[in-house]
């Protein structure tokens, strides 16, 4: 490697070859087997629907969503999502107005219960959705607007 | 990683409530520092829950979890005296798992 031709087209090789077994440093993400990056990336409700192949949400009385009515810190808002109807796989929480929309998914097995409570981060007052992904099929969720008094991204 | 997880679970009937108390960033990815640059995104990906070694629950997190999430779910069936674990994964690749005991 005594020319700087050299040089520069071995790094161009061995980058190559980072690149194929996906180690290039700029491939920062280590993605846990079986995270649906594309839909933790979607920025609308639909378009989020299209990505994990479900229909139209259809709003329920069956689904409910907790939080709060108005949030002090945006940082921390305390929501929950929960359905009594048998046969749901998987609860979503939606912030609809943050960067993206998904916040969170819990795959439902027999041995939970469909209700779950976290707490999420808000960057403005928004609608916050429980959506119920059912076995066959049918999305249903239940929606609550959030006020936020001091944005929670930081920004 | 971090600190341990605070797990309580608690039996009522024939369910276990379980609260999980995780120690973590959750850096979203769009802060800036002082030098204005983008702090990386690090933030759990996945969690999952064991009863008694079997898995009951997993979940997928963005980054939009707030920091130091708190979780909150009930399992079906779970008794005083069994084992919960819970575990995590962030997109950094580390993991973490702690356990508690239903009481």
């Amino acid at each position: 490697m005594h020319t700087r031709r050299d040089m520069l087209s071995h790094s161009a090789k061995v980058a190559a070859m980072l690149a194929s077994i996906g180690m290039l440093p700029s491939l920062a993400h280590a993605q846990a087997a079986g995270y649906n990056t594309a839909a933790f990336d979607a920025k609308t409700i639909p378009d989020l629907m299209k990505i994990l192949g479900a229909g139209t949400p259809v709003e329920s009385k069956d689904v409910t969503v907790t939080g709060p009515d108005i949030a002090e810190n945006g940082a921390v808002v305390p929501v929950g999502a929960a359905t009594a109807l048998p046969g749901v796989k998987r609860m979503l929480l939606l912030v609809e107005k943050n960067p993206s929309v998904l916040t969170a998914a819990f795959d439902v097995t027999d041995a939970v219960e469909a209700n779950f409570s976290t707490r999420v981060k808000m960057g403005q007052s928004s609608n916050v959705y429980a959506v119920a992904m059912m076995g066959d099929g049918k999305v249903l969720f239940a929606k609550k607007e959030v006020k936020v008094t001091l944005g929670g991204c930081g920004g | 990683m971090a600190d341990p997880m605070r797990i309580r679970a608690q039996a009522a009937g024939d369910k276990a409530t379980v609260r999980v108390l995780m120690n973590h960033e959750m850096e979203t990815g769009q802060r800036k520092d002082a030098a204005g640059k983008i702090i990386p995104a690090w933030y759990i990906q996945e969690v999952s829950a064991q009863l008694n070694g079997k898995t009951v629950m997993t979940a997928q997190w963005g980054p939009a979890v707030a920091k130091n999430p708190f979780l909150q779910f009930m399992i079906k069936g779970a008794k005083a005296g069994d084992k919960v674990s819970v575990s995590w994964a962030d997109n950094k690749g580390d993991k973490r798992t702690d356990e508690a005991t239903v009481t």
